[in-house]
């Protein structure tokens, strides 16, 4: 495998509300190689967008991110676990080495300041630049997300602009210090489909020529098949299934990723399949099903166990796929990695406050 | 300084650190209970302001001072207009307690030994404890006319010999008892205030509603009047407009004088809520879909609009009360509100305006007092009040 | 921009013609006039006015007009002359003698609590809304609750108690005795500033009290937007990012505050002044008020409303200034 620009494991994020803690995120195992699109998909609530934040440490209080390692490379050659380090180290990976795009671009950008003052900011905050040169840097930065007319747009102000022209803005901030990785939360959600292929045409031809890695969060699997290279399913705070994207798509294993695959409709297979929704809706967040949390929505549900039991990871058949479910137990290889599957009982880290509050 | 309530009114204050993502709001929406999508509204703002530590204690206190208004009579030891010359100034007396359990408590308060200064012949008043005032539950006293009906001389609390006097507060210029004073002075300063928000409550909703329901040009000609009136310092208008009131008139006419002036500039904060409420509820999915289904203007406004948004209303009245309360207070203590033999807080407050009497006679400042824990009371209860307006929230 | 500027100048001349008007509707809204007054007067004295005498009473301060020309001549008087009529109390002294000191003290009163009370209530507002839920923020929440809970006039009452019981001394006034009469000079200036302080500081209290919790709740619904935390994505340092995003956003509705915060502190300035004796317009008003001098009262309501509505389109222009969205509106581009 090539190398890893990060790696995420038994990542915890709770929310302490008043009538109870949600785990919207629990015990999240993930890695990204340098280069790679990786693709999380699940329904909505199922804590895809806490996990992103989380990993560069931005969810607001209630939230806390509890436990578990966020490990990513410090040049020269180091790691360093975003979790456990202080402010300055997290500060100087935002925007430097992971950036983020939000999904609504309307709103994530100030309406007090123009572009070229929030793009050029990145620029001044992590390099040694002046003034002059990060203006000119975010003019071209401009034109290489395809903004006509960069010169005047940058002295523009955000609501001088259509959204998908804004998400164009909001993807050259994120680029404009080179990024290994970048996290994009539903990037595309927001904006009519048209401006949708556009601003994932975008993404593509940007990431070929920045070489950089991408984290797609996203709830539609089409878009997931499309633009990533692997995916990984997420439930409940929880990765059920990952793995490449055409096996896990293929033949999926998982009772969810099958069920959230027949939901949708597909073109060229030729069957008059009808469509079917997942079964039932997410459970509330404070009564999380004990044993596996997709057991109350499960087809192939065993009494007895899938309600007792949290599945550890298993597995295969395919390098790098592995999937949450006892009714592979026993079936597959032992997981392809050390640090252990499961619960993590060790990971329970000293939690943090989050910063910022 | 009046006109802070109505400012603050106008925004929002949103006191929940919830964060953005859509993660935690779904959990925030699930986070309620299941009875949640059957509760009426009233109930889930109950809900929501039942939590609110400091408003249910406001609302305690307000009820309890609302509770003295209705039977300020009875709980008052003595009338507001009974006078001692021999005991102007009297400071306030403690109640003593005598622990003797001869028979049961027996509650008493020391007399005064009043002495008049040679020169000056000012009275001075010292505690003379060879006195002794026997004091008592349910005692007769001066008798009265409950709510002008009923013919009562039982007070709540006060000397056993009906011909004694006790100054738990002190007196004041005319040896008048404060405490009775302050009670039976809550009648006015606190009907005032609600008289006061029911009229500019009328004025506010039927303006407010009309600009913000028709819009356009009602509504431009509505908003530069309000933007108008709120120009004006209150303060000097009110002054100008009090001494337009002429000085012959009597208590009752000068009461509904100042009521109407400090409704007359009070109605435009609620003016303005309601306009800002009908604007988005007029776009509101609930109301078009109301508006698709054929429904009468008047069904609309009667049935769809004003019952969502009769709680944010309820919320800016509760916010209205207390400034009313310390306008007439303040015009009062000019001497240009109520005047005496009228009895509120405000004109007790007059009593004190001059600095040497302060000095004599410190406890002539106890009507601030009231005044302050009221107005405080009301404001923690409309602060709830607002917070839980919305419980859909 | 200009047209924008152009068309708050013309409402700002609409509003003023409305104050007028209001101004005078004031002025004659007492049953009977100066001159009845002044019947009264005579009456009680044992005299009697003859029909003649007060025709020509009447007919002199053109008290026998309607309605409209009275208010034109009182109008015109004013913008031409700078002619606010006569203090009949003050034995037909022309007002605008009487008022200009005063008028010019009030508002560098009223101004100067202005700025107190941003530099107070600002800093603690925003700090209140960062750290929420803290000590302090328990703390400003209470000081704010009190703050607009006491009327002005009782925390000026109990200052001047303290004054008198403990200091043996009343703080009243705006000047020693020495400085009262005396020309403007440096030590004059400073001797005003000794004894401001606490005329602005209970002036300020409910203003300050008001605006910490305005400017709290502005910054708590800023703080959790989303620009926020893309903005903490980029890896700013927090106080440098609070300060550029979430508290500038916070500020756009602050300054239309300076709209009511001027009118109230006025009126807060109006009644202090009465208590503590300052030589402001507030005693002028009340005798004016209690000797129904309408041309005083009338003179003081339209100047004190004026020098608001001019506060107020300062402080939209600043809006203008500071929130490119406003200024973007006006624009109509």
């Amino acid at each position: 495998m090539s190398e890893t620009v990060l790696r995420v494991r038994g990542l915890r994020t709770h929310f302490t509300l008043d009538d109870g803690v949600v785990k919207a995120v629990d015990g999240v195992d993930l890695d990204i190689a340098r280069g790679e699109t990786l693709a999380v998909v699940g329904e909505s609530g199922c804590g895809k967008s806490v996990m992103a934040r989380s990993i560069l440490r931005l969810v607001d209080r209630p939230g806390r991110i509890t436990g578990g390692e966020i490990w990513v490379r410090q040049p020269p050659d180091g790691m360093v676990d975003l979790v456990s380090a202080d402010t300055r180290a997290v500060r100087a990976v935002r925007g430097k080495r992971i950036a983020m795009v939000f999904q609504e671009p309307m709103t994530s950008m100030s309406p007090m300041h123009t572009l070229g003052n929030q793009i050029g900011e990145v620029i001044l905050l992590h390099e040694r630049v002046t003034k002059a040169e990060a203006r000119r840097r975010t003019i071209e930065l401009l034109g290489r997300v395809d903004i006509p007319d960069p010169r005047r747009r940058v002295d523009e102000y955000p609501f001088q602009m259509s959204g998908g022209m804004l998400q164009r803005a909001m993807i050259a901030m994120a680029l404009a210090c080179n990024p290994e990785l970048l996290i994009a939360d539903e990037p595309t959600t927001a904006l009519d489909v048209t401006t949708q292929a556009r601003i994932l045409e975008l993404l593509r031809s940007l990431q070929d020529d920045f070489g950089m890695a991408v984290m797609l969060i996203t709830h539609d699997l089409g878009v997931a098949a499309q633009m990533a290279d692997r995916v990984a399913v997420m439930y409940m705070g929880n990765v059920v299934e990952r793995g490449d994207v055409v096996s896990v798509f293929r033949s999926p294993r998982h009772p969810y990723t099958k069920a959230l695959l027949r939901s949708i409709p597909r073109l060229g297979t030729g069957a008059r399949e009808r469509l079917r929704p997942v079964r039932g809706m997410v459970p509330h967040a404070y009564r999380r099903p004990s044993g596996c949390p997709f057991h109350s929505r499960c087809e192939e549900f065993m009494a007895g166990r899938c309600d007792v039991t949290v599945p550890p990871p298993v597995a295969g058949p395919e390098p790098g796929r592995e999937v949450r479910c006892l009714l592979y137990e026993g079936t597959g290889a032992a997981p392809d990695r050390a640090g252990g599957p499961g619960n993590h009982p060790d990971s329970h880290r000293e939690s943090r406050e989050e910063e910022g509050t | 300084m009046l006109s802070w309530p109505r400012a603050l009114s106008r925004k929002g204050r949103r006191d929940t650190g919830g964060g953005s993502s859509p993660e935690e709001s779904a959990a925030r929406e699930a986070g309620a209970d299941p009875e949640l999508g059957r509760a009426s509204q009233w109930r889930l703002v109950w809900r929501k302001f039942r939590k609110h530590k400091l408003a249910v204690g406001g609302a305690v206190v307000v009820l309890a001072v609302y509770l003295v208004v209705v039977f300020a009579e009875f709980l008052a030891p003595a009338s507001a207009s009974a006078t001692d010359e021999r005991l102007t100034y009297a400071p306030p007396q403690t109640i003593q307690v005598d622990f003797s359990f001869s028979d049961g408590l027996d509650f008493y308060v020391y007399g005064y030994e009043t002495r008049r200064d040679p020169e000056t012949f000012e009275q001075k008043h010292t505690v003379d404890t060879s006195q002794k005032i026997p004091l008592r539950l349910l005692p007769r006293g001066e008798s009265y006319e409950m709510w002008g009906l009923i013919p009562m001389d039982r007070h709540l609390f006060g000397p056993v010999d009906a011909d004694q006097r006790a100054y738990f507060l002190g007196a004041d210029r005319s040896g008048r008892d404060l405490l009775s004073r302050i009670i039976h002075g809550a009648r006015v300063s606190l009907s005032i205030g609600l008289i006061g928000v029911v009229v500019s409550f009328a004025l506010g909703l039927f303006f407010g509603g009309i600009s913000g329901y028709f819009g356009g040009a009602p509504d431009t000609a509505i908003q530069r009047l309000i933007e108008f009136l709120m120009a004006i310092p209150t303060l000097p208008l009110w002054l100008a407009l009090s001494a337009a009131v002429p000085p012959d008139w009597g208590p009752l006419m000068r009461y509904f004088a100042i009521t109407t002036i400090l409704s007359v500039i009070g109605w435009t904060g609620l003016a303005r809520v309601v306009r800002g409420r009908f604007l988005s509820l007029r776009e509101d999915d609930f109301v078009i879909a109301a508006r698709l289904d054929g429904c009468g203007r008047r069904r609309i406004i009667f049935r769809h609009m004003v019952p969502s948004m009769s709680s944010h209303v309820i919320a800016s009245l509760s916010m209205a009360v207390p400034a009313m309360i310390l306008g007439e207070t303040a015009m009062s203590f000019l001497g240009l509100g109520l005047q005496s033999p009228a009895v509120s807080w405000g004109v007790l407050l007059q009593e004190a305006q001059n600095v040497r009497t302060i000095e004599t006679a410190p406890w002539l400042m106890l009507p601030g007092l009231a005044v302050f824990v009221t107005v405080l009371a009301m404001n923690f209860v409309g602060d709830g009040l607002r917070d839980s307006a919305d419980p859909y929230k | 921009m200009l047209t924008f500027l152009v068309r708050r100048l013309l409402l700002m001349v609409v509003t003023l013609f409305a104050i007028s008007l209001v101004s005078f509707f004031i002025i004659s809204l007492p049953p009977g006039d100066y001159v009845s007054t002044l019947e009264a007067q005579a009456e009680a004295r044992g005299e009697l006015m003859s029909d003649g005498e007060l025709t020509a009473l009447r007919a002199r301060y053109g008290l026998d007009q309607p309605f409209f020309s009275q208010y034109w001549t009182w109008i015109s008087n004013i913008v031409l002359h700078g002619d606010f009529g006569q203090a009949f109390a003050w034995n037909g002294r022309p007002v605008s003698d009487l008022i200009w000191d005063r008028v010019g003290l009030s508002f560098f009163l009223s101004v100067s609590t202005l700025l107190f009370v941003w530099a107070i209530a600002f800093p603690i507002g925003i700090l209140s809304a960062v750290r929420q839920y803290s000590t302090g923020d328990y703390l400003a929440t209470f000081f704010g609750f009190v703050g607009m809970a006491i009327p002005e006039f009782m925390l000026a009452l109990l200052f001047m108690y303290i004054g008198m019981r403990y200091f043996g001394q009343s703080p009243g006034g705006l000047f020693s005795p020495e400085y009262q009469d005396a020309a403007w000079n440096l030590g004059k200036l400073l001797d005003l500033a000794s004894h401001m302080w606490l005329p602005v500081l209970i002036i300020g209290m409910s203003g300050t009290a008001g605006l910490i919790r305005i400017t709290r709740a502005n910054l708590l619904d800023e703080l959790y937007k989303p620009y926020v935390v893309a903005a903490r994505a980029k890896g700013l340092p927090e106080w440098k990012l609070l300060l550029k995003y979430p508290v500038r956003m916070s500020l756009s509705p602050f300054f239309s505050t300076v709209g009511w915060l001027l009118p109230g502190l006025i009126s807060g300035e109006t009644i202090i002044s009465i208590v503590m004796s300052l030589p402001t317009t507030g005693p002028l008003l009340l005798g004016g008020v209690e000797n129904q001098d309408m041309y005083l009262v009338g003179s003081f309501v339209l100047i004190l409303s004026a020098l608001t509505v001019v506060g107020t389109l300062i402080s939209d222009l600043a809006l203008a200034w500071w929130d490119p969205r406003i200024r973007y509106r006006y624009e109509g581009k």
